[in-house]
């Protein structure tokens, strides 16, 4: 008998309910804080499961013969082995397991949109609710967080080649951990002064906190991966450099997509409106919640406004929030239905008293003698033919023009490739919104430099940082296996 | 971490920092900027790179001391570290042989100029320079400056130091003189490179200025640092510092700039409270 078939039989011995059974037990939900509770702080909003419902959300799988969840994953991580393993309290061989596929467990577990990906196939949804397979993956990495039994998976014997990754956000982290087990020797280069990208500057401590950000990264590193911050690519070093004079025989771009759009109108530009990643990286990175203890300030009024409708932008109002305002608005000019945000944020931005204005479209802020912001001015939409995505096209209202009164904007409608390594790099090309051209294996115009995450897609996803990470480090692989082909037969 | 290998004073609340950081030492041009978060709970703040000696992998800042950030750099002396220095940012100065110019420093604005008026010195331009001050003892760069430009002016607001009042005025006296100047640079207070502007708009000298606006990550990441040039939004940490001076909309940017003064002179009467500070407030 194979190993594996070895395991069902067993797991089939143990398992006490038929599938029917199994079907009809409700879906489990970790404890989180309470809505009146979590807005006087910053700490986690869900508490996660525990042993016991751990073990009874992973007693609803139904270990399916042709387990669809994982082709609903980008990178396939073989969910139901692992959830059976969290049946039989093996929660290290889970994480394990897990890692095989993604190196960023406890942070996928928190922030992938699995609703709208392993889990809107899981077949126990086609009757009940899907499995929680997020909160499940969540928990073994905070077990493995919490009691300590992480050690670096076997690494291949080195190759003697070394490859540059710039940018430390998830994609730049999976590449370098694929990479470096893989024998090569990965360093990694970050403009900041903290390495994690979007991780620990954008995603807020209540959804992300940054300790486990700070976990994950240290595997990463345990691996013998170096991390340099404070270097910026284009600018401290150049790519040529990288190559020419520093040795790295391959470079792996995963710089995001950091630059924020503004809305054009007027007023945009008085002295209280912000970009959510200001705002973001304000309280995220540079601690602002702590001000006067951390130095960096950040000013918001009595009535704050926040324009968008994604998972930035509930970001955004959702930590304005913590900051007490009379008033927290958020406004869309879609209905709810459009909103792009993850459904779970949005429902916890309603339940923490933020106000969604629908079909609502900011022309004109106006400000007061001093340059500060006194009102929105908004006008009604209503919903008209779909556009090219499907989606229907917002269309003013005539006439519908009315004022809000708000002392602070923040300006959530998207962010654009940051353009330093476009500019800086001879020879790489790039499409008209900015992001770097690669093929299908993640290989860019420029021999030897890969790219892959937002820099490549525009604004996407963690878990799609991840899967063009472990697919740049496969492309890199062959890449530089060819290299050094060449190499002994030139010698 | 980034080691203070020296620290002078030049003026009251103006100290020269020669700061440890060789790959920056080796890259930098006039007119770009670091980056300097000094401790793990402090601010990210611009500072121009002043000079650099790739050979020794220093850099030197020039920081005046004004809000809670810039006081506690200047309580750092010689073995002392900055958390963090990032860079160079910014576009440099583009220098080319252009003919005559005049570089106008106004303040601690004198130690943003100095490296644009070196580089378009050897760029084999003809260099006139104004820098003001105060008064006489807050007059910095003088010895570097001359020994950069063809000519050398002075103003303080209290005529204790070369001429009585504002650059201004020293540029009214070298354009009226009617030789053909190829350009202007400025850099200062805001409200100084507002009137270079204005007295410069009707000649239609090429006129730039360097912008302080406030920074946070200097990447063009965050838009804090975000001005109106003509018709457009730039970015002044990747797009600038330096812009067309008649194409600013300054009172934006004054404003802007405005934004944190409470939350700023909270954050310094915080510093002034606590006993280590004595230091700071001798200054
Ligand atoms: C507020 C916010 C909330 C989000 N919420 C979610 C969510 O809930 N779920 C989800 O799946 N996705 C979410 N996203 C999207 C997700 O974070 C991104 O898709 C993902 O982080 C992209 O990863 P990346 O590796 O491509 O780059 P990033 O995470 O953007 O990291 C890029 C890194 O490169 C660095 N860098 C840039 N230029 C240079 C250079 N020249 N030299 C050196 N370093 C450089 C940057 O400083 C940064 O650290 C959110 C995004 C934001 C902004
Ligand atoms: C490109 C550039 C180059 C600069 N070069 C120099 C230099 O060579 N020497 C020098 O002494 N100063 C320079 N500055 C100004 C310097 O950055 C500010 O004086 C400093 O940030 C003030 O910090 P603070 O906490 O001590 O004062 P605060 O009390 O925080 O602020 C005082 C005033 O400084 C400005 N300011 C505050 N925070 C920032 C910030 N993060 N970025 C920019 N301005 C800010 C605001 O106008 C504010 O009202 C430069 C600014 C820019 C943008
Ligand atoms: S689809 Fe659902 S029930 Fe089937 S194996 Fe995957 S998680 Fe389990
Ligand atoms: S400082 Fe953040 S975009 Fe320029």
């Amino acid at each position: 008998m194979s190993k594996k078939k070895e395991a069902r039989e067993k797991f089939k011995k143990i398992m006490p309910m038929k599938p029917r059974e199994r079907m009809q037990i409700p879906r489990h939900l970790p404890l989180e804080q309470k809505p009146e509770c979590r807005i006087e702080n910053f700490a986690e909003v869900s508490n996660g499961f525990n042993v016991e419902l751990a073990a009874e959300e992973a007693l609803r799988c139904l270990e399916c013969n042709d387990p669809v969840c994982m082709q609903g994953c980008p990178v396939n991580v073989d969910i139901r082995s692992f959830i059976g393993m969290v049946y039989q309290k093996d929660y290290q061989g889970a994480i394990n397991k897990i890692r095989e596929s993604n190196y960023l467990p406890a942070i996928c577990g928190r922030v992938c949109p699995q609703e709208s990906l392993c889990e809107s196939v899981c077949l126990v949804g086609k009757k009940n609710e899907p499995l929680a397979i997020g909160k499940l993956e969540r928990f073994v990495a905070d077990y493995e967080l919490k009691n300590g039994g992480f050690t670096p998976p076997q690494k291949a014997e080195a190759k003697g080649q070394s490859v540059a990754v710039v940018g430390s956000g998830p994609g730049g982290l999976t590449v370098s951990a694929e990479l470096a087990r893989m024998g090569y020797d990965v360093t990694i280069f970050e403009a900041l002064h903290e390495a994690g990208g979007v991780l620990k500057f954008g995603i807020p401590e209540f959804r992300l906190p940054k300790h486990i950000v700070d976990a994950e990264i240290d595997r990463v590193k345990a691996l013998g991966v170096k991390i340099e911050t404070n270097v910026i690519i284009g600018r401290t070093l150049t790519i040529d450099e990288l190559f020419d004079e520093m040795g790295f025989e391959a470079v792996y771009l995963g710089t995001g997509a950091g630059s924020p759009r503004f809305l054009n109108i007027p007023g945009e530009n008085l002295s209280d409106v912000y970009s959510a990643s200001e705002l973001l990286t304000r309280v995220n990175l540079m601690k602002a919640y702590k001000f006067p203890e951390y130095d960096t300030p950040l000013k918001l009024g009595r009535r704050v406004a926040v324009i968008g409708g994604g998972d930035v932008a509930m970001d955004a109002v959702r930590t304005s929030k913590r900051f007490h305002p009379e008033k927290t608005i958020l406004l869309y000019r879609r209905s709810r239905e459009e909103m792009p945000a993850r459904a779970e944020e949005v429902h916890h931005a309603e339940e923490e008293g933020i106000e969604f204005h629908y079909l609502t479209n900011p022309v004109r802020i106006h400000g007061n003698e001093d340059g500060s912001v006194r009102a929105i001015e908004c006008q009604k939409m209503e919903l008209g033919e779909p556009d090219e995505q499907g989606r229907r096209r917002p269309v003013p209202v005539k006439d519908s023009n009315f004022m809000m009164e708000v002392d602070t904007v923040i300006v959530a409608i998207g962010q654009s490739p940051n353009p330093i390594i476009q500019q800086t790099t001879p020879g790489l090309e790039t499409s008209k919104w900015g992001t770097i051209i690669v093929d299908e294996h993640g290989a860019t115009s420029r021999k030897g430099v890969f790219a892959g995450g937002d820099i490549s897609r525009g604004g996407a996803t963690v878990i799609q940082a991840v899967a063009d990470g472990k697919l740049a480090s496969r492309s890199i692989d062959s890449y530089l296996a060819s290299v050094r082909e060449e190499r002994s037969t030139k010698a | 971490m980034y080691v203070i290998q020296s620290r002078s004073l030049l003026a009251p609340g103006i100290a020269e920092f020669v700061v440890e950081a060789p790959l920056i030492a080796k890259k930098r041009k006039p007119g770009n900027f670091v980056i300097v978060r000094p401790t793990k709970t402090g601010e990210r703040i611009p500072l121009t790179i002043v000079t650099s000696d790739a050979g020794q992998g220093t850099i030197t800042l020039i920081v005046q001391a004004i809000g809670k950030t810039t006081r506690m750099m200047h309580q750092m002396g010689e073995g002392d570290a900055f958390e963090d220095v990032v860079g160079p940012l910014g576009e440099p100065t583009p220098v080319a042989n252009y003919g005559r110019v005049v570089c106008i420093g106004g303040g601690v604005g004198t130690a943003v100029i100095y490296p644009m008026a070196k580089g378009l010195k050897d760029a084999g331009n003809e260099v006139i320079s104004i820098i003001g001050a105060q008064k006489s003892d807050m007059v910095i760069l003088e010895k570097e400056m001359g020994a950069v430009s063809d000519e050398l002016l002075i103003t303080t607001d209290d005529g204790s130091r070369g001429m009585k009042g504002f650059v201004t005025q020293a540029l009214a006296g070298v354009m009226e003189r009617g030789d053909q100047i190829h350009g202007i640079y400025a850099t200062g207070p805001l409200p100084m490179m507002k009137a270079v502007a204005d007295q410069t708009r009707a000649s239609g000298t090429r006129t730039l200025v360097s912008l302080n606006p406030i920074m946070m990550d200097g990447t063009g990441m965050c838009g804090a640092c975000r001005v109106t040039v003509g018709d457009s939004l730039k970015f002044a940490c990747v797009d600038g510092p330096e812009f067309d001076a008649h194409a600013i909309n300054f009172d934006e940017l004054i404003t802007r700039n405005r934004a944190y003064m409470k939350q700023e002179s909270e954050a310094l009467k915080s510093l002034e409270s606590d006993q280590s500070c004595k230091a700071v407030r001798a200054l």
